[in-house]
């Protein structure tokens, strides 16, 4: 009993990473129809910014983690600005290989600054488990969990009520009824890559406050299993990113503690397979009905 | 007002619009007329910028709208209900009517201008928490109207508000398109239902594969044998 709690709770404490990573994908997905390969690249441009912040800089550990949020922030601004914004009227097609080709310009240019040898993430965080009704549950758990909850509601509160949340909103439906609106459809999509990406910069702290190796390549497994994530929830659908991300998260850490550690991706691969097989539009995805 | 001169579209190598120019004054209804295909759609949509413009100017109020971005039109006054409605079928009645007064500055008032959409759409105010994609296309029609009324607008453009709505849902909408006229909007329509257009308008032009083939007063193109025998169907 208590090994199925414990992996419960390391299934929460890493799906809440996915799932914020996923939101990420979910809301560039729902406003350009783009799946964005880059952004799993956008949680190591976040881990390296805090090993120079820290190593170089010299910062305190919270200062450099505010700051990596930022710069991931702006890489999202500009990668949208650079390499998708011109390919607007383009085929699809087009900015989903440019997204590939951004993902291996920032992996490559990290192997050129960083080398490929891994650096440790340089936040040391030992903190007393917490006792909760008898279970120990790890602080970072606890913190990623809330982190992850706060931010996820604050996004939905954000999205529903704001008016910059309902223009982008009304994009994600229709750009050209959204330009006749009134709205300034390139600045909306610009943030929503920006949230996208500053999510993903939190998501980078807490991936690797669990996991504290750095590398070029870091961000591209944790990416994939976002996107799954996203993909297993309904891609374009908020909620969807979450669920998927937690459901995701758990089924890995029961795979690891009661199948076998190393079939652990191929049960979270097989569980999108059939979910997809049975729902194409994922667990919360709305088939599109288009009345005419 | 509202000034198109020598206005030239293509969409790839297919001329759309082959130099069309008409104008609209202050506080008319103005149609424009046209089997599918004529270019009607493709003015107003150029108009509106969500087709580019080859060659041609469009002006509205003395400002040249060329150069304006598409969605700064309607913050000069230009509000446009596109052709299949486009209502943001996710959202509700009233989030979509706030979504069409977006560009308004004057928040105090939306309160106000939604209850005068009500009292056009006493439908639209039962169903103001309802998503508009689980509306009657009757009602996703009018819901386009409200939309584009709430930006307060000196010139509305409507594209086939009649399409696929029973008839007497039809002749609603166009007592409504008179309404709207008669509080101080001007109007730009566009319609295959040519009888009904001629019927509430004050001028009229025909369009025919891309050129403005006739003009004149409603009067004039109801008499005119021409028209009456190709678009309303009387001799």
């Amino acid at each position: 009993m208590s090994l199925f709690i414990n992996q419960l709770i390391n299934g929460v404490h890493v799906g809440s990473i996915y799932a914020l990573i996923a939101l990420g994908y979910t809301m560039v997905y729902g406003i350009i129809r783009l799946i964005n390969f880059a952004h799993g690249d956008i949680l190591m441009v976040g881990a390296y910014t805090v090993v120079v912040a820290i190593g170089t800089l010299g910062l305190s550990p919270l200062a450099a983690i505010l700051i990596s949020i930022v710069i991931c922030t702006l890489f999202g601004i500009l990668i949208e600005k650079i390499a998708y914004k011109p390919l607007r009227n383009s085929p699809k097609i087009s900015s989903l290989i440019t997204a590939i080709g951004v993902s291996m310009l920032l992996q490559n240019i990290a192997l050129l600054v960083f080398t490929p040898t891994p650096k440790p993430y340089p936040v040391p965080l030992s903190v007393e488990p917490l006792n909760i009704g008898g279970i120990q549950v790890s602080f970072m758990t606890v913190l990623t969990f809330g982190v992850s909850i706060a931010i996820m509601l604050a996004l939905q509160a954000f999205v529903t009520a704001s008016k910059a949340g309902k223009s982008m909103r009304a994009v994600s439906e229709d750009v050209k009824a959204a330009l006749l609106m009134g709205i300034n459809t390139d600045n909306t999509i610009t943030l929503t890559f920006a949230i996208g990406c500053a999510l993903a910069g939190v998501g980078s702290a807490l991936f690797c406050l669990a996991y504290p190796s750095v590398s070029p390549t870091m961000g591209s497994l944790p990416g994939v299993k976002a996107f799954i994530a996203a993909v297993l929830g309904g891609i374009g659908v908020i909620p969807g990113a979450m669920l998927g991300g937690f459901l995701l998260g758990i089924a890995e850490s029961f795979t690891k503690a009661y199948i076998s550690s190393q079939l652990s991706d191929a049960v979270v691969y097989g569980i999108l397979i059939v979910v997809l097989l049975f729902k194409p539009s994922g667990l919360l995805g709305k088939s599109v009905r288009e009345k005419v | 007002m509202l000034k198109v001169v020598d206005l030239e579209v293509y969409y790839g190598a297919i001329k759309a619009l082959k130099g069309i120019s008409f104008h609209v004054n202050k506080g008319e209804i103005v149609t424009l007329i046209g089997a599918n295909g004529a270019g009607k759609t493709t003015t107003l949509n150029s108009i509106s910028a969500l087709v580019p413009i080859k060659s041609g100017s469009v002006s509205f109020m003395d400002i040249d709208l060329k150069t304006l971005p598409a969605y700064q039109r309607i913050y000069k006054g230009i509000a446009h209900v596109p052709e299949g409605r486009r209502v943001f079928s996710r959202m509700s009645v009233k989030e979509n009517l706030e979504m069409g007064a977006y560009s308004r500055r004057d928040k105090g008032s939306l309160n106000r201008d939604a209850q005068r959409v009500y009292e056009h759409f006493p439908r639209l105010k039962e169903r103001r928490n309802q998503l508009a994609g689980t509306l009657s296309g009757g009602e996703q029609q009018m819901l386009a109207i409200g939309r584009a009324l709430m930006s307060n607008p000196t010139l509305i453009m409507m594209d086939e508000p009649s399409m696929g709505l029973a008839p007497i849902l039809v002749s609603e909408i166009f007592q409504i398109i008179q309404d709207i006229n008669k509080q101080g909007t001007t109007v730009l329509l566009v319609e295959q239902n040519a009888a009904m257009a001629l019927s509430v308008a004050d001028r009229g032009y025909v369009l025919e594969t891309g050129n403005v083939v006739i003009e004149g007063t409603a009067k004039e193109l109801s008499n005119n044998p021409e028209i009456k025998r190709a678009y309303l169907g009387t001799a």
